[in-house]
Parts: C-alpha cells; structure tokens; sequence
C-alpha cells in the first residue's frame, strides 16, 4: 500500500483501509499524518503525533469532532491540531499536506 | 550544550516539589530541571511512618506520578547530585559528568538525620528514608524489644509504628517531657499515658550515653536492653554544595526575605535554608516559602516573613495538633483528664492570639491555627476556645489553611470550586491538591465544598459528561430500548456522541447489561482492546500471557525466550501479578508474537479479571492451611475473560502469612484452620487499603461461590473506572454483605456470572487469525503478518 503521488495530492490507502470511527498512520513526505474515517462519510487527516507528548493520535478514540490520545487522555478537537486536506476518490483516500496547495 | 536550562532545582524532597509546581504555576514555559539524589520521583516524607505499616507502599507516597512531570515539561534526573556549582559562570555539575547551564538555581537539600556523638551510634538505625523504614521493618517483630532515642514527634511515630509490629517498645526522652518543643508540661502529661495505652512505654529524664550490643547505657548507669535502637533526636541540614559553592552558611543556608542566599542567582528552600536565624523542620513553611522563591524567580516582589510552626501527631487514636507558642503570659485551658483532652489558647497580655494546643479534642484546629497565624486579637480567649469546638468549615476566614500537606488555604479551595464549576470532593482534591497528601483534610474539603453547592449532595458522576448522562439514567434506557451497541446507544440519546471519550465505559455499560446479546464495536473501545495489548509510552506494546496463579512450565518460558530473542524484545520483566511481561512489541508484530507464544492472552491490558495471585500453600508450603494453587488457578480460569467497571486483581494465600498478598487485593481468599476468609476491596497501588472481610466459610468450593458473587455484584453496580476499594467505601460492606451472601441473592448473582462468563471471550488474541477489523493491527503503510492466509492453509 504504497503512497504514490498525483500532482501534490498523495494516494495514501483505500476507504476500506479504515475503519469507521478509527484512524490509521501513513507517512507523506516525510511526515506521520493520521487519517481518520468519521462516522458522517466524511475524513480528517492530522499530524499524528500528539501535540502534548507525541502519543499515536490514529490510535485514539474518535467522536463527532475529537479526537483523544490513547496516552494521557488528552482530548484534541480536529480543528485545533495540525490539519491536512484529505478526499477520497474512487477507490483512493488521497491526501494533501497543509500548505502544499 | 548551548541554550540554557533555565531554573535548576537541587534536590527531590517536598520543597523541590514544591518550587517546581510554584514556579509551573507562575510560567509555564520557563527551563525547570529537578535533580533528585534518590532514584526515585519526590515522595511525602511526612508520611515516611507509612511505610512502617503492614503493606509498606512506597508507590503512595510519591507526591506527583511521571506523568505530571511529562504533562509540566519539568525535566526530572533520578539518582543524580549535583557535586559542582558555580553561579557566576552559570554551571551546575552532576555526578555523572553532566554539565548543565541554569541561569538560576534552587537548592532544596533538606537535612539528614542528626547522630548524636555517642559510641556504638553506628549500631543504631535512623528514621529518615525508605532504606531506614525498611530496616526497621526487617528488624521488627513480636520477640523483638526496641528502644527509641528521642521523644519528638517522628521518634512517637516511629516508636509507635514499632510498637505495631509487635515490638516490645520503649521511647527514651532526655528532658522531662515528650515533644517538649510543641507541648507544654500538662499536654505532655496527658500524651504520655496516651502512648503507654498503645504499647509504647515512656523513660523520660534519660541520657543515652553509649549503643551497646544489649540496648542502651545511660549517664546515670542504668540500662536497657534492646535488640533494635533507633535513633531520632533530630535533623542536621544538607549545606555540604552551598559550603563548597561558597555561599554563607551558619546552621544553615542562609537566605533572606525573596529566600535568596548571599548569590544573587542562587535561592534556597525548606529544611536546608536558615531565614532570619531559624531553619525549620516542619512541612508547612516549606510551601510558603516555595512560593516567595517562585515569585522571586519569576519576578514579582514578595518577601517571606517566616512561618507558625505547626505540628500534627500521626499516631492512630492520639489526636494532638498544635501551633505557635505553647507557653505564653496569658494562657486559658479547658481540660478533662477522664477523656485525656487539653485544649489551650496562648496570648499576650493584650490577647494577641500566640499559639495553640489541643490534644485529644482537635476540633476547631484549622480555625484557631489560622487565628494564630494571622495573629488575631481576642479580648475573651475561653470565648474564642469555645468557638472553635463548634466552628464548621464557613467560619474559617479565606486564609485558614486548610491541607498542610500542600500548604492550601480555604480561600483557594472555594475559589477553585466556584471558578472550575467543581462538584466531588475527588475534582476538588485534585484541582487544589488540597487532601492529596496525609488526607485528613478532606472532611473539611467536603464541607467547603458542601455550602458552595448550598447543601446540594456532590455531582453525580456522569458516565457521558457531554451528554449529561449518570450510568443510572444510561442503563434504563439500555433496558427499556433494547439497546445491544454503542452506536444504537449513541442514536438514542446522543451520549458517545461528540468527544467520545466516554465510549469505553458505554461499551462496558451495554455489555454487562445484555452479555450474549451485546455487538461490540471496536471504535468504542480504547486502543488497548482493540489489539489486546497495554500501550507504552513510545506507541510500542506490552503482552502479557495467561499464567494461570502465577504456574508456569519449561514448555512455556522456553517459548517466552524464543518470542523475545526472535523478536528482539527490548525488555522481558516479572510482573506484579506473577506472570512475564514482553515490553516493547511493535503493532504490527502482535499476531506473530502470540502465534509463536501459543498461550492465551493474560486480559492485562483491559478493565477485567487479570491475576489470581497465588502462594504454594499446601503443595510444597510447611505451614500452609488450604491449597491455595488450586484454588487459583480454579478461580482465575473461572473468572477470566470478564470485563470489570475496572480492573480487577486476585490472590489466594494458604494461611495468613499472606505471602500472595491476598489482604490487599481486590479479591482475596485466606486459608485459616477450617476454613477460608474472603476480602473484598482491598488495594495497594495510589490507595493503600486492607480488604474487608466479607465472610468466612469452611470449603474452598463456597469461598469461590462468594468471589464469584461479589465480583458479579461489583459488575453490575461498579462506576466505570471505580476500582472495588472506591466501590466498597461509596456502598459500604454492610449492603455488599446483604446482597452478596444470602442463598438466594448468591444463587441469582451467579447465575447472572454464568450468564457473562459464556458471553465472554476468553481468549481475544485468536483474533490473529480472524482480525474483527481491516488492518487492526497495522498502518496504512506498514503490514501484519498474515496468519489470516495461514489459517486457511491449516484448514
């Protein structure tokens, strides 16, 4: 399941990869990002590493619009991390880094 | 290393702690380094006297988890000293070579104990550290006859704990009194009968002269046989680096007003500072102080103005607590020597409050320590005595302090509750820390935080805060709508919904409730149960294997040897439950790990049945009572699987030696002659506590019925996150008794088990070769082995 690239968008995976309401890691450009399924049909990618220690966010537990890390406990909204663009197309999850557009 | 380490805490004792969390407090950003000389996190040596108990618990004393230090960016170095300062240059040297770069330091040294210069000193032990307690611990028992030098306040504690343990025990006291720094001649009078009742007898107006190899000879001639001595006549502060670093010492670092020694870069904190000619020895000026260091380290103009000098009496059933001056130009006492109570108030003739004493009758203490302290002005002291017995937690003015242990006022606590919205005694002790150390607050946190709420009974605890859920309310709607998921639970009322966080305990919740029935879903479930293994801290995983009671085989540790040198596991550790530990597993490693370990998983990563903990009993065992083997490798076959509100630990010990610890478990059966005592809610992690006797029966097959009962109880009724020792205080043994063991509530409460236990699976790593999700064990780029495929080739 390697990434490949598409203009500065990045095939990371399949839907099917990830679980609804769970998260999995990916590496783009260097960088871990997490990409989680909502339970909306909608998507999020985020740095994975947890702002506060580091922890593995795709390992967190998800909701509505957070996301808590399976280390402390701490508790992110989706908007206050790090956050990338991610569509899924067909059978591609593709992602964009933040301020790679 | 070129950028600067910021502040420099010298040394990891209360006022360490205390400077560190004074200085978080102010600025969250600036470098904090706490170098602590012993290997271990800054621990309440208040409570030292603990760790004489029967369950010494060092874990408890720990003042802060690693985790604070993490979550504060307060960079911790275990088990090293600074031998090297110098403030000018702006270097601190460790032991180990380590230079570091602080711009400004702290030392918080504190004392050691002081050895008299006697000879045969070297005999004796000390009471200063956890190496001290365990000595005496080792040292004590029924036959043993121990003397304590030095009737002030720890050598009671000591003598007392000492005296616990079995120990015939005699304190030897100088001067004509006990504790005659803090007490006057007729409270001593009063305490010494008092520590006679409970064992301890009292040879006061005793010079020790020399430490035989048979007790103690005195200046008088006479002696005492001993075959234990401790030593307690007092502390000697730390200034050994302050010397080297050419700071002005007397007895000890001398600082002034902003707790700054004679270098304007170098501050100092608690037992090893001397301010305005007085080094004190007690906890409570340590917090006052920490908190004029960190002013000064942050800036703000604050000076210290010395501190009351209180003391508390640690001694089971002697009450004493005093403040200030016990003797005094105007003194009034009310006393009843019957009861063994004294309580007096001392002032100046113009009745300036001075000092207080009050022994065997404590009320009122925090009021008139705070009147003390504030030196209040009272023109009818017997009036202001006679308040205080009656005074609640309103009457206090905003400074009383009310937790000595942390050095917290009455004013912050409310401040906390009102600001935070704060509705438990537990949120306010941990928001304030006010309780968070010897704990004997609390009542009084409880009744602050009682007339905020203006008499409403504490929070509920919502099991979905966002949704404003209790377990109660969540658990009818389970029932009345039939609801078998998280998601359906979700649908219905909205809890789940938004954060999540509470997702584990809905699943729990919907579990326990309809068993079979139950669909779990693993996005509800913490990551530890979605892959069956403990998260560390670096994304790596634990495994842990079944090892039912702590047997094993060859067969079994030779695989354990082989899964951890092929897969290079970085640590293979004993746990505490009698079982191994293989540290470090990658995710995608898990099902090649537990397929090459061809055991079951030890459920030691999820709220469940972990251990039965078992000693050798009548197997191999010269005293053992019951086969306590068998029985625990029944009980936990029998139990595990089960998911519990929180985890649970088991023991079963074939006579009351206890070697498998069985007193402090959450479940804990005992062979006695005759029979089997079971006990329930016992604990010995961040609480310490000794099961309940829940019952005793006469065969091993009833004292597993009654487990089993009082585990399905504590399933049903259990708060998420609620160990069985919180279950137990908040329900009471009484109430468990009446429901757990009568026959026919016993028989329904396991049928009820049965019904779980069948529901439940046993053994999730089988998971290996059928995962309940896709990639649940690795990333979108990185792969599991394939066992799926390898299954299906098997079959």
């Amino acid at each position: 399941m390697s990434a490949t690239a598409e203009g500065t968008w990045t095939r990371v995976g399949a839907p099917g990869d990830v679980p609804v309401l769970e998260g999995r890691a990916v590496t783009v450009a260097g960088r871990r990002i997490a990409v989680f399924r909502l339970d909306d049909g909608g998507w999020a990618a985020v740095d994975a590493a947890c702002p506060h220690k580091g922890g593995p966010l795709q390992d967190g537990i998800v909701g509505d619009g957070c996301v808590t890390c399976p280390l402390h406990q701490q508790r992110f909204r989706f908007t206050d991390l790090v956050a990338h663009e991610v569509r899924v197309d067909g059978d591609g999850i593709f992602v964009r880094l933040a301020g790679a557009a | 290393m070129f950028s600067t380490h910021g502040i420099l805490v010298v040394g990891g004792g209360i006022a360490g702690q205390a400077v560190c969390e004074a200085v978080r407090a102010r600025d969250p950003h600036v470098p904090l380094t706490l170098v602590c000389a012993e290997d271990r996190l800054p621990y309440d040596r208040v409570r030292l006297g603990d760790l004489l108990a029967d369950e010494p618990d060092l874990e408890a004393l720990t003042l802060r988890p690693t985790t604070w230090y993490a979550d504060h960016d307060v960079t911790v170095l275990l088990g090293r000293r600074v031998t090297a300062l110098d403030p000018d240059a702006g270097l601190a040297t460790l032991d180990d070579g380590t230079l570091l770069h602080p711009d400004r330091t702290v030392l918080c040294t504190g004392s050691d104990a002081l050895v008299p210069p006697i000879p045969g000193a070297e005999r004796a032990l000390l009471f200063r550290d956890p190496a001290d307690c365990a000595a005496m611990v080792r040292a004590a028992g029924p036959d043993v006859r121990a003397a304590v030098v030095g009737g002030g306040l720890l050598g009671l504690e000591a003598a007392y704990a000492l005296a616990r343990r079995g120990c015939a025990t005699t304190i030897v006291h100088l001067v004509d009194r006990l504790m005659e720094r803090q007490l006057d001649a007729p409270a001593a009078a009063l305490l010494a009968p008092a520590m006679q009742e409970l064992g301890v007898a009292v040879l006061l107006e005793h010079a020790t002269e020399e430490v035989t190899a048979d007790g103690l000879r005195f200046t008088d001639g006479t002696t005492l046989d001993a075959d234990l001595v401790v030593l307690s006549v007092g502390i000697r502060p730390q200034t050994q680096l302050a010397r080297e670093t050419g700071l002005e010492v007397e007895r000890g670092i001398v600082v002034d007003d902003t707790l700054t020694t004679s270098h304007p870069q170098v501050l100092a904190v608690g037992e090893c500072a001397q301010h305005r000619g007085v080094v004190h020895g007690i906890v409570a000026p340590i917090h006052d102080q920490a908190q004029v260091a960190a002013d000064t380290l942050t800036g703000t103009a604050s000076r210290y103005e010395g501190s009351i000098p209180t003391a508390k009496l640690k001694v089971m059933g002697v009450d004493l607590v005093t403040a200030g001056a016990a003797e005094g130009e105007r003194e009034v006492v009310v006393a009843d020597a019957a009861t063994r109570t004294y309580r007096k108030l001392v002032t100046d003739p113009d009745g300036t409050v001075l000092g207080a004493v009050l022994l065997g009758d404590t009320r009122g203490a925090e009021l008139l320590t705070d009147a003390v302290r504030t030196r209040k002005v009272t023109d009818d002291p017997l009036a202001l005595l006679a308040e205080a017995s009656a005074a609640t937690a309103a009457e206090l003015p905003d400074t009383a302090q009310v937790c000595n242990c942390n050095g917290v006022c009455k004013g912050a606590i409310v401040e906390a509750i009102r600001e935070g919205g704060l509705g438990s005694t537990q949120e306010v002790v941990n928001v304030t820390r006010a309780g968070a150390g010897c704990g004997s607050c609390k009542p009084v946190v409880t009744e602050l935080l009682a007339i905020e709420r203006a008499g409403a009974a504490e929070a509920p605890a919502y099991l979905c805060p966002c949704a404003k859920a209790t377990r109660e309310e969540l658990g009818t709607l389970v029932r009345e709508q039939d609801i078998t998921s998280v998601s359906e639970l979700g649908a219905a009322c909205g809890a789940g919904r938004e954060c999540g966080a509470c997702k584990p305990g809905l699943s729990y919740l919907i579990e326990e409730r309809q068993a079979a029935r139950f669909r779990q879903e693993r996005h509800a479930k913490f990551i530890n149960d979605r892959v069956h293994a403990n998260i560390q801290n670096d994304g790596t995983f634990s495994v842990i294997p079944r090892m039912r009671g702590g047997v094993t085989t060859p067969d079994e540790l030779r695989r354990i040897a082989d899964v951890a040198d092929k897969y290079e596991i970085p640590m293979v550790k004993v746990t505490g439950g009698q079982r191994i530990d293989l540290l470090g597993v990658r995710k995608e490693h898990l099902p090649a790990v537990w397929e090459d370990l061809g055991m079951p998983s030890g459920y030691a990563y999820a709220k469940s049945v972990r251990t039965v903990k078992t000693c050798v009993g009548t197997q191999f065992c010269r005293f053992g009572l019951g086969d306590s083997i068998d029985l625990g490798v029944d009980l936990e076959r029998t139990m595990e699987g089960l998911h519990t509100p929180h985890k649970v630990k088991a023991a079963v010990t074939g006579c009351p030696r206890n070697c498998a610890e069985a007193y402090v478990k959450d479940i804990g059966l005992v062979a006695v002659e005759g029979g089997w005592e079971v006990y329930v809610g016992g604990a010995a992690g961040a609480s310490v506590r000794k099961g309940d006797l829940l019952t005793t029966v006469e065969t091993p097959e009833e004292a597993k019925d009654v487990a089993l009962a009082f585990l399905q109880f504590y399933r049903e009724h259990g708060d998420h996150l609620e160990r069985t020792y919180g279950f137990l205080e908040r329900v009471g043994l009484e109430h468990v008794q009446e429901e757990v063991l009568p026959a026919d509530k016993r028989a329904a409460l396991l049928e009820r088990f049965a019904i779980a236990k069948a529901a439940c699976d046993p053994d999730p790593w089988q998971e290996r070769y059928a995962p309940a999700v896709p990639n649940q064990f690795s990333e979108l780029d990185t792969e599991a082995l394939d066992l799926v495929s390898l299954a299906e080739g098997l079959r």
